[in-house]
Parts: C-alpha cells; sequence; structure tokens
C-alpha cells in the first residue's frame, strides 16, 4: 500500500517530523489500516475463544484430574481436553446455529411428510441468535453514533429501558388500532423515549460542559428507581408482580414463523436502520458535520460547524437507536416489560459499537456474533455443564483485544502501517 | 584549533524515509558551526542523535575526552578524539553536550534557580535542597558569559529572550561545552537575536563551541564561522560565509536555483473591507490579549501584522474569524458589523481564513483530502442537495482544486495526515482561496514549509491582492511581513504600537516596535523608514 504514502516533496513540518521521527508508520509488509480494521477484529475473537478454551479446560474437573497424571499419561490429559473443549464449544456452535445434520434431516423429512415440527425445531438455534442479536445491533449502533461524534454514550441501558417503557405504554394503552398506525407508533414511542433521556445529557453538555459520561451513568440510575416506580405504580398491570401489561398484538412487531419461534421483523428493522445510520453518516451532510466534530472539533468550529448543536444532535439520534433497541425487544419478543428489563444492554452496546470499529456494518457483524454467542451459551450449559457467564469472559476478552490492538499485532506479527487513531471520547470537562 | 567532536558516516533510517544518510560532520573548539537545511533535511534527526534521543543506524561518533581536555591528548586516535557512544541524554550532558530545544523545557510557576538546578539538585543534607548554593552558582555563570539573569525570577513572568538565557544558563550549570542550539532565533525580536548572538559570541570566546541549527539564510552569513548544508538527509557541502552568499546557500538547500525576489505590482487599494475599531479581547485564562486595537484593511492590500508570537495576535484573528468572542469594540465587514457573528456568517461574508495551527484547525486530518476540500461549503449546492451530499461534485472539485493548487497526493481519497506539511498548507489554500473571497485572514500562512511551498504561497497570495482582495497577513516573520505587506502594523502586548507603510521600512525600527518602545521614542533613535531601502528579497 505504498502508494497511500505521499513524499512528493518530503519536507514535513515540525511537528509532523517529530512524529515521523518517534513513531514509524510505514514498514514493508505492514497491512494497510483499512484491511487492519477488518483483521484485529476477527483476531481478537479467535484468540478470545482460544482463551476461552483454555479456562474451559482448567474448570473441567475431568481434565484437571487428568493433567495430575500427566506425565504418566500424556494423551489422556491432552484427549480430555480436546474432549471438553470440544464439547463446549461444539454445543455453543449448534446451540447458536443449530446442527447442520439436523437441519438437513428436518429438510427431508419435511419434503417428504410436509411436516415442519422438525424443520421448526432446526432452525430454533439460529432464529434465537437473531432474536438476541436484532437489539444488540440498536443499541450497538446507538453507542457507534455516538463515537462518531466524540462522546462517549454510557448511558445505553437507561434509554433502552424508558424506550422500553415508552413503547410498552403505547402498546398497552391503544385499543383497537390497526396494526398500520399502532405497530409504527408504538417503535416510535420507543425511539422517542430514549431520544429524550439521551437529549439531557447531550444538552448539559451543550451548555454547560458537563462531560457526558458522568451524566449519562447519572441518568441510567434515574431511569432504574422511575422505571422501578412506573412498574410498581403507575404502569403496572393488575397482579401482584410489577410488570406491565401485554402489548395489543396490533403493536406487536410479527412473527414470521409458528411458534414457538420467536423471530420477527424487529430484525429487519434493525437491519434497515442500521443502512439508514450508514447513510445518515456518510452521505448527508448532517453526518458530515457529526463525523467532522468528533474528527477534530477545533476543526468543525473552524470550518463554521455548531459543535454544541452536534453534540445535541448525536446524543439525541443515540437515545433513539438505543430507544428502538428497547422497543424491538418488547413489541417483538417479550410483550411487556418487567423489572431489570434493560439491565446489561448498555455495557454489551459499547462492546459491540467497539467491535464493529464504531461502522454500521461493523457493528450489525458484531452483534451477529454476540447473538450468536448468547443463545449458543444456554445449549452450552445445559449440553457441556459450561456456566454461562463463560460468554462474558468471552466478551471481555475481545473487547481487551479490540482496545488494546497492539496485543493482537504483537501476537501475530502484525505490522503498523499507520496508526488509525479511532477517537472515542475527549479529556473531562471541556 | 582543535577538534572536539567529530561524527563520521551518521546513518539514521525511520520507516519509508532515510533521514540521516552517511552524514560526516565536525566541531572546532571555540567554533560556531551552523546546520542549514529546510525542514525535514535532517537537522534535528541528527542533533537528537548527537543528544543521545535516537540511536544512529550507522557511523560514529567521536568526541574530546573531557578529563584531558585540557591536556594533550594520549588517546588512540590522531586527532585526540575517542570514540563515545551516546545512548540518552543523560550520556550526553556527562560528556558535555548541551541541547537548547525550539521549545524550550522550562517549567513556569518555578523560579530561574529551581529550573536550573531541575534533575541536578543540589542538596543540604539528604532531602533539603540548597537554593543558595544553585543560585551563586547561577550568579557566577551568568556574570561570566555576560548572561543577564535573576536566579529568583520566575519563568512565567520573563520575556521569551530572556527565557531563552536560561535555558542556555542550564547547559552551562551542567558544564557543556558543546552548546546545541535548534532555531534559538524564530521566537526572538530582531534585538533579542542580536542579544543572543552576542551571547554567542561571548561563549566561543571562553572556549565553547556552537552548532546552530537555523534555516535562515542572513543569520548563517552574519555568525557562523562554517556552514553545512543538509538536504533530504545528506551533507550538500560545508562552506564559510566568506565564500559564499545567500542565493548559492538557498540554492544548496533547496537544490535549485530559488528566485528570492518578490515580483509585486504597486498596490491599488479600493475600498475598506475590514473595519476594526478599538476591539477587546480575552484570552483563555481571562487576560486582555487584544487591548483595544483599531485599523482597517482595504481592498487590494496586504495589512501585515509583525510581532513576537504570543502579543495578542492569535486572539485577535479568532475574534475576527468568530472563533472567540470579544467584549468590547467593533468589527465591520464591507459595513457589516459581525462583532458577535457565528465562524458560519463570517465566511459567508466572503471571508477566507488559513489558520495559525493547520494541522489544528484548519484540517480534519484522518478524513480524506477531498472532505477537505468543502470543509467550510459541504452544505451548499453544488455539494449537497438538501441534506444529502453530491460526492460526485465534491470530488469532481475536490480533483480539480488539487490540480490546479498543486497539491500532491496520490487521489483526493487518502486521509488527509498523509500528505506533507506543505501539501497539507496547499490543501486549505485550495479550499480557502477558492471560495468567493473579499477578505482573506491568513495566519503564519507559511510555517514550518519547504522553500517551495513557501514560494507557491507567497506568489498565490500576492495573486489574491491583484485581483483585489483585502489580506490580513500575521506572521512572526518579519521578513515574510516586510516583504509580502503594503502597509505594517506591530503587535505588542495586545496594542498595535505603530502603522506605517512597508516601502522602505527600517527593520530595527519595527523590532524596537516589537519590543515595546513606544513609536515616538523608537523613532527617535532609530527612523521608521529608511529612503530607498526597500526589501523585496525574501528570506528563509
Amino acid at each position: 500500500m505504498d502508494e497511500d504514502r505521499v513524499e512528493a516533496e518530503s519536507t514535513p513540518t515540525p511537528a509532523r517530523a517529530e512524529r515521523d521521527a518517534t513513531e514509524p508508520k510505514k514498514s514493508r509488509g505492514g497491512l494497510s489500516p483499512r484491511l487492519q480494521a477488518v483483521v484485529v477484529p476477527v483476531l481478537a475473537v479467535f484468540t478470545a475463544l482460544v482463551i476461552g478454551a483454555i479456562v474451559i479446560a482448567a474448570t473441567d474437573t475431568t481434565v484437571v484430574a487428568a493433567y495430575r497424571n500427566f506425565f504418566r499419561a500424556p494423551r489422556t490429559a491432552l484427549s480430555a481436553t480436546w474432549r471438553a473443549v470440544a464439547t463446549a464449544y461444539g454445543a455453543l456452535f449448534s446451540g447458536s446455529l443449530g446442527s447442520p445434520s439436523e437441519i438437513f434431516q428436518a429438510v427431508q423429512v419435511y419434503r417428504s411428510t410436509g411436516d415442519n415440527a422438525l424443520w421448526l425445531k432446526a432452525i430454533w438455534p439460529i432464529t434465537e441468535s437473531l432474536v438476541a442479536a436484532t437489539p444488540f445491533i440498536f443499541s450497538g449502533l446507538a453507542v457507534a453514533l455516538g463515537f462518531r461524534c466524540g462522546l462517549f454514550n454510557i448511558g445505553v441501558e437507561g434509554q433502552f429501558g424508558m424506550g422500553a417503557l415508552a413503547a410498552a405504554y403505547v402498546g398497552y394503552s391503544i385499543t383497537g388500532a390497526p396494526r398500520l398506525v399502532h405497530l409504527p407508533l408504538a417503535v416510535l414511542a420507543g425511539a422517542l423515549g430514549g431520544a429524550v433521556w439521551a437529549a439531557i445529557p447531550g444538552y448539559l453538555k451543550a451548555k454547560t460542559g458537563a462531560h457526558e459520561v458522568v451524566n449519562t451513568i447519572m441518568m441510567n440510575y434515574i431511569a432504574f428507581r422511575l422505571s422501578d416506580w412506573l412498574l410498581n405504580g403507575p404502569m403496572k398491570a393488575p397482579g401482584y408482580r410489577p410488570v406491565t401489561s401485554s402489548v395489543e398484538m396490533t403493536a406487536a412487531l410479527p412473527r414470521l414463523f409458528p411458534a414457538p419461534i420467536r423471530f420477527n421483523a424487529g430484525f429487519f428493522l434493525a437491519l434497515a436502520v442500521a443502512a439508514l445510520v450508514y447513510w445518515f453518516l456518510f452521505k448527508t451532510t448532517l453526518g458530515f458535520e457529526i463525523r467532522t466534530v468528533g474528527a477534530n472539533p477545533d476543526a468543525a468550529r473552524y470550518a463554521g460547524m455548531s459543535v454544541t448543536r452536534n453534540f445535541v444532535l448525536a446524543m439525541v439520534l443515540s437515545g433513539a437507536l438505543a430507544g428502538l433497541a428497547g422497543a424491538s425487544q418488547v413489541l417483538g419478543v417479550d410483550y411487556w416489560v418487567g423489572q431489570g428489563f434493560s439491565a446489561g444492554y448498555g455495557f454489551d452496546a459499547i462492546a459491540l459499537a467497539l467491535l464493529g470499529k464504531s461502522h454500521p456494518f461493523g457493528v450489525v457483524l458484531a452483534a451477529l456474533l454476540f447473538g450468536a454467542l448468547r443463545s449458543g451459551a444456554t445449549r452450552m450449559q445445559s449440553l457441556a455443564g459450561i456456566p454461562i457467564d463463560i460468554i462474558s469472559i468471552l466478551q471481555g476478552l475481545v473487547i481487551v483485544f479490540i482496545a488494546a490492538p497492539a496485543i493482537i499485532r504483537w501476537l501475530y506479527r502484525i505490522r503498523v502501517e499507520r496508526e488509525e487513531e479511532v477517537v472515542l471520547t475527549r479529556g473531562w470537562g471541556k | 584549533m582543535p577538534l572536539v567532536l567529530k561524527l563520521e558516516g551518521i546513518t539514521k533510517a525511520f520507516p519509508g524515509v532515510l533521514a540521516n544518510d552517511r552524514i560526516d560532520l565536525t566541531l572546532e573548539q571555540g567554533e560556531i558551526h551552523a546546520l542549514l537545511g529546510e525542514n525535514g533535511a535532517g537537522k534535528s534527526t541528527l542533533m537528537n542523535i548527537l543528544y543521545g534521543l535516537y540511536q544512529p543506524d550507522g557511523g560514529r561518533i567521536s568526541l574530546r575526552p573531557r578529563d584531558q581536555a585540557n591536556t594533550a591528548s594520549q588517546t588512540a586516535s590522531t586527532d585526540g578524539l575517542v570514540e563515545v557512544k551516546i545512548r540518552n541524554p543523560n550520556d550526553a550532558i556527562t560528556q558535555g553536550i548541551g541541547m537548547v530545544h525550539q521549545h524550550f523545557m522550562l517549567i513556569p510557576p518555578l523560579t530561574v534557580t529551581e529550573n536550573v538546578m531541575l534533575g541536578t539538585e543540589s542538596t543540604r543534607g539528604v532531602v533539603f535542597l540548597d537554593r543558595a548554593d544553585a543560585a551563586g552558582r547561577i550568579r557566577k555563570i551568568s556574570e561570566q558569559y555576560g548572561l543577564e539573569v535573576d536566579p529568583d525570577a520566575y519563568i512565567r513572568d520573563l520575556p521569551v529572550g530572556v527565557q531563552q538565557r536560561v535555558e542556555i544558563v542550564k547547559l552551562l550549570y551542567r558544564e557543556a561545552d558543546i552548546l546545541i542550539l535548534d532555531e534559538p532565533s524564530a521566537v526572538l525580536t530582531p534585538q533579542e537575536v542580536d542579544r543572543l548572538f552576542s551571547t554567542i559570541s561571548n561563549l566561543v570566546d571562553q572556549g565553547k563551541s556552537i552548532i546552530f541549527i537555523t534555516h535562515k539564510l542572513r543569520e548563517v552569513m552574519e555568525i557562523a564561522n562554517r556552514i553545512t548544508v543538509l538536504r533530504d538527509g545528506r551533507v550538500v557541502g560545508t562552506t564559510t560565509p566568506e565564500q559564499t552568499t545567500q542565493a548559492e546557500l538557498a540554492a544548496m538547500m533547496v537544490g535549485r536555483h530559488v528566485e528570492l525576489a518578490v515580483h509585486k505590482e504597486p498596490a491599488a487599494p479600493g475600498e475598506v473591507v475590514l473595519a476594526v475599531q478599538d476591539l477587546q479581547v480575552l484570552d483563555d485564562r481571562q487576560n486582555l490579549a487584544v487591548a483595544g486595537v483599531s485599523f482597517k484593511v482595504k481592498e487590494g492590500e496586504i495589512f501585515g501584522i509583525a510581532g513576537v508570537q504570543g502579543n495578542g495576535q492569535t486572539e485577535l484573528v479568532e475574534a475576527l474569524t468568530g472563533l472567540r468572542a470579544s467584549i468590547g469594540g467593533e468589527v465591520r465587514i464591507l459595513g457589516a458589523v459581525i462583532t458577535s457573528a457565528t465562524p458560519r456568517k463570517i465566511l459567508e461574508k466572503g471571508v477566507a481564513h488559513v489558520p495559525e495551527d493547520r494541522q489544528q484547525d484548519g484540517l480534519v486530518l484522518s478524513c480524506p483530502v477531498h472532505d477537505n476540500l468543502v470543509l467550510c461549503n459541504y452544505y451548499l449546492p453544488p455539494f449537497a442537495k438538501g441534506i444529502i451530499i453530491q460526492e460526485d461534485a465534491v470530488i469532481a472539485t475536490a480533483s480539480e482544486l488539487v490540480e490546479e493548487f498543486d497539491v500532491r497526493t496520490p487521489s483526493v481519497f487518502v486521509p488527509t495526515s498523509n500528505l506533507s506539511g506543505g501539501n497539507q498548507q496547499k490543501v486549505i489554500v485550495a479550499r480557502e482561496f477558492s471560495r468567493p473571497v473579499r477578505l482573506i485572514i491568513a495566519s503564519q500562512p507559511t510555517r514550518g514549509l519547504d522553500v517551495g511551498s513557501i514560494e507557491y504561497i507567497h506568489q498565490r497570495i500576492l495573486q489574491k491582492r491583484s485581483e483585489g482582495t483585502a489580506v490580513l497577513l500575521v506572521s512572526p516573520e518579519l521578513d515574510e511581513i516586510i516583504v509580502l505587506s503594503d502597509r505594517i502594523a506591530v503587535m505588542y502586548r495586545g496594542q498595535i504600537m505603530d502603522i506605517l507603510p512597508a516601502k522602505g521600512v527600517n527593520r530595527e525600527y519595527l523590532g524596537l516596535l516589537m519590543a515595546g518602545v513606544e513609536a515616538s521614542e523608537a523613532a527617535q533613535s532609530t527612523p521608521p523608514t529608511i529612503e530607498g531601502e526597500e526589501r523585496v528579497e525574501r528570506v528563509f
């Protein structure tokens, strides 16, 4: 990729000369930044799986026992290791994508008898993965859009919850409306709920310079308590449990397969929104401004852009996406909201945006991966006895490697052509 | 005079660049050896190797051994030098090498004494600083070498010229015999430069040896004993001021004949474009940085603001471009008051702004060249229809501009950070000058650029002037101001000391104003203009 370097005049400015000198940024055979943007996340996931395998083996009592006799029977130890890891990851795989042979058989049965029960059972894992991926896509996009503007939205969890509550409220309180009106209304309510919740820290940042990290975290706590109160009071369904009523079916995202498969139109909505975010960020003047503010707020101001307005806009849009995540979960999967509904989504969203390199399509891929891991883990737990928490370890490792790509580059001897700086968030205060 | 330093075949490669290619250099005792070259020629790399900040890939450094400095040599080499390895700046200091960096390494809230003793603190008992002892040594040094400094003054209260003296004292305190001065005159007024030069003469008279890094031809001719010219990491030649001329040095530096003369038609000023009345602006620390300045810039004239950096020029330009609020006064562009207008409003009035810090303010380095070329008008047709960016139009226009303004880039799609400094500046100039502009505000438009780019940008500015655009030029490079401007204002501590025509202006008079001498007083010691003295020569 040497042609990407310009040394036409070979006369850098002092600042540049310094950088040239201290940070070797080109080496023959190095990967181009674009290729590296893909290779590093893939290797990060791979490395996380390898380390996960070690953890699985090390916590397996049979394997540990076999290693006590390692010098007498090394093959026993190694095969025990292999068995433990293979069982676990095999279950993870079939739990997330389904077993190919089962799918094949099911298709044949369906062809010959027209019985779709086996077929539905065979595709259940993969549809569950997509169901799990749907809110991940939305929430990952929320954080990614913030990152693009140089904002760190840690408040996705709260915005998710407020979006879910708003969608649920519209979903159950309006009755008798046609789906064509009711569903879009409920979805919009979800987006609005999240947007309002994120607009507050966005506005505070623009007006007073209050750092969005602090304020979005605070807004999370307020959201928890507010939803506690709503679920125990105004929005509580008849009965003793602190949950909302179920939404009307006219507000539900249509399910595309017979029960028990929960796969619904929300997934396609998520893909469409991802495409829309891509279009917005890269093809519109508003996206151009947001990206410019994120990449260099000083230059944005110099060029006549309003940095504060863009902060508010990006936060509102980010919150709307988080709200959509909540809405998709309520209207597509659960139909009602209970306590702790949004727990964990905020941090997963940050991981997704990092893994997806803040690119909408990258986020979609990351969300598919996390969705698959999440749904496969359930099966792994029942089949291989591996606690579901191993997924958290894998996700954690992936994030460490993404956040510290130097580890991956060192591990796989990837030479850096040029450090692509991704500014995620700026210093405290200003 | 005996040799004190010999560099042989010093080679240093950075990925993709051979920064130093078999460089030989010698330094005699009591010599001022100027190292001349453009930015990126390898001067700083060479000195950083000598100072232990980098390790060379090849070559040898030999020094006169310190403990035998005064005795005759009994060492292996015939010239009395011993090969050394300088692994870090500490090694360099122990070997008697000291360096004054272009950006001073001083801590403003500490006193001169504290700064000087930093790193080599004298102590009483085990932990108690012995400031008195250090201050005493500093006084002795400043007496011996004629370096006037008050050991008890705080750095933040000292003018730049004195801060530089503190840096030199710091080296002498560490008993350096070889002093490397990196672009020492860049931040000084002409008088301070004179003062620095007399200090340097003092130092060499007392046996110190100096390596003087610069890109200013005039200074080299004035002070150096020998001159070594570097280009693209190689030694082009070594000469003396007696044997050469400025034109020849410029040609050696650049590798081709350089037109030192600036061709400038007489100005034809038209109506007033920019009128500033009693403008007052605060800096980041809420101090009055611009303390009521008034001036006018007309169509077809270049109005230059000279002054040592940090005298309110930055804040003035920021206020004029809407980036900083003013607290008093009025700014009019073509009659319309824009005192508290937003940057975009001001841009749309036809103001082009070449910012002081191009990488920080003028460009989004991580974005492709084409985005940077439409950074100020991306939202206007033909680049946007509604909110949708018309990529084809952007790329077409960007490609045209790259062609027209000779921006050297493989395509408009590469990140702007891949371009050299000169080409980055051309991107800004292309963007700003191609818009329909009535006023150009150019802040240090050629800072850190190579000679080719400087020539090019000067020519573009002059072209705009002859097209009838008003130009406000702000630069601490006095020569740039004198050569380009039609009228010159000197700024000192937020005030304009005097405004005078550039034709036949007296550098010395400007220097006095830059140092804060009142115009009337300055005029008594030297005339503001000298009949028949018209500088049209560019000095790099």
